[in-house]
């Protein structure tokens, strides 16, 4: 039961919406039809523009070399440093917890303290499958906006926390240390 | 057909495409991969999908824009910020979350607020970020990051 529950827990929704959704049709229960149609409007709206944009999304991942940026990371500084760590920080998926060891990496690899916290900054919220996402429901004006107002707010969070650790002998450590078990019930997982 | 699948339809077709004609192999390798991606996200799109559908003929409009509209002021904004740092909800599913919400009548200021709170801070991850960054560090990085979300939804609505 528990196994099944496991394997087949996240089509509980699905299931129970495709029974209810049938039940109001026969029995003509309003809200139920109301509902659906809600739904019907919103998935007609993701599946024309969500697949394409994951297409798009795998084939930038073949074309673009993550690797060679990575690599160059560390090794440039300034503007080019910049520049690197928010190119790289946009070709991931994945939530933002998934960038901490990635942040451990670039680290070890010699990046700067500054470049580390713009590289979360970004990473939080200048994902490409995310903007596509974001352009297809909120418009492209809002992207944009967005867009533009953050990044310039996290290269200065960088700077901050460049100047609030120096002396401090900040390191990141790569996670395996407890301190504190961290609550990893993420129900749903993803990779976007 | 919307516009946008009209454009992510276009842009997907010429990149496919270009993308094909310089290499087939390549190409084929990031369908695959895209299509993968997007199996991984449509349950739970769909499960975000239905929970919207239902919650929406429930709340009415009148209730969305009193406590996130362009009125609602100090609290339309705390309400965001708090709810978008405490909740662990993935990127990619709060957008048709907050695309609802706008139209409803929630401000695009509060959206963004709220958006930018999910994006960049995570009370629910912190324990995770202190095993990398140490106390101090991390809950630095968070409260640096609620001040700059709650400025970027300020200034995006000022844009909008």
């Amino acid at each position: 039961m528990k196994g099944f529950l496991k394997k087949h827990g996240s089509y509980v929704w699905l299931t129970a919406f495709v029974i209810l959704t049938i039940f109001s049709f026969m029995l003509g229960f309003n809200p139920g039809k109301a509902v659906f149609t809600n739904f019907t409007q919103s998935f007609i709206e993701m599946i024309t523009f969500v697949p394409f944009l994951f297409i798009i999304v795998g084939l930038f991942d073949v074309w673009v070399p993550k690797e060679e940026i990575r690599k160059h990371i560390g090794q440039e500084s300034g503007i080019k440093g910049i520049v690197l760590v928010v190119l790289l920080a946009m070709l991931q998926a994945g939530p933002l917890y998934g960038a901490f060891p990635v942040a451990y990496l670039l680290y070890r690899k010699g990046a700067s303290i500054r470049n580390i916290f713009i590289y979360l900054g970004a990473f939080s919220s200048m994902k490409i499958p995310m903007l596509g996402i974001e352009i297809g429901y909120l418009g492209i004006r809002f992207s944009l906006a967005r867009t533009l107002v953050s990044l310039p707010l996290f290269i200065g969070i960088g700077y901050l926390m460049e100047r609030y650790l120096k002396n401090k002998h900040f390191e990141i450590r790569d996670g395996s240390q407890k301190t504190e078990v961290p609550h990893e019930n993420y129900s749903i997982r993803m990779r976007t | 057909m919307s516009n946008n699948a009209v454009i992510f339809i276009t842009l997907c077709a010429v990149l496919s495409l270009v993308s094909f004609l310089l290499d087939r192999e390549k190409t084929l390798v990031g369908f695959k991969r895209g299509w993968k991606m997007f199996k991984n996200v449509l349950l739970p799109f769909l499960n975000i999908l239905i929970f919207i559908s239902v919650v929406l003929y429930f709340i009415p409009p009148s209730v969305i824009s009193n406590y996130l509209g362009a009125n609602s002021g100090v609290l339309g904004f705390s309400i965001a910020a708090l709810v978008g740092s405490v909740t662990l909800i993935p990127g990619f599913i709060s957008y048709p979350i907050a695309a609802g919400l706008i139209q409803q009548g929630a401000s695009y200021a509060v959206v963004a607020t709220f958006m930018t709170t999910l994006m960049m801070v995570g009370v629910v991850t912190l324990p995770l970020e202190i095993r990398y960054f140490g106390r101090r560090v991390a809950i630095t990085r968070n409260v640096l990051n609620f001040f700059a979300a709650v400025a970027i939804g300020l200034l995006v609505g000022l844009i909008m």
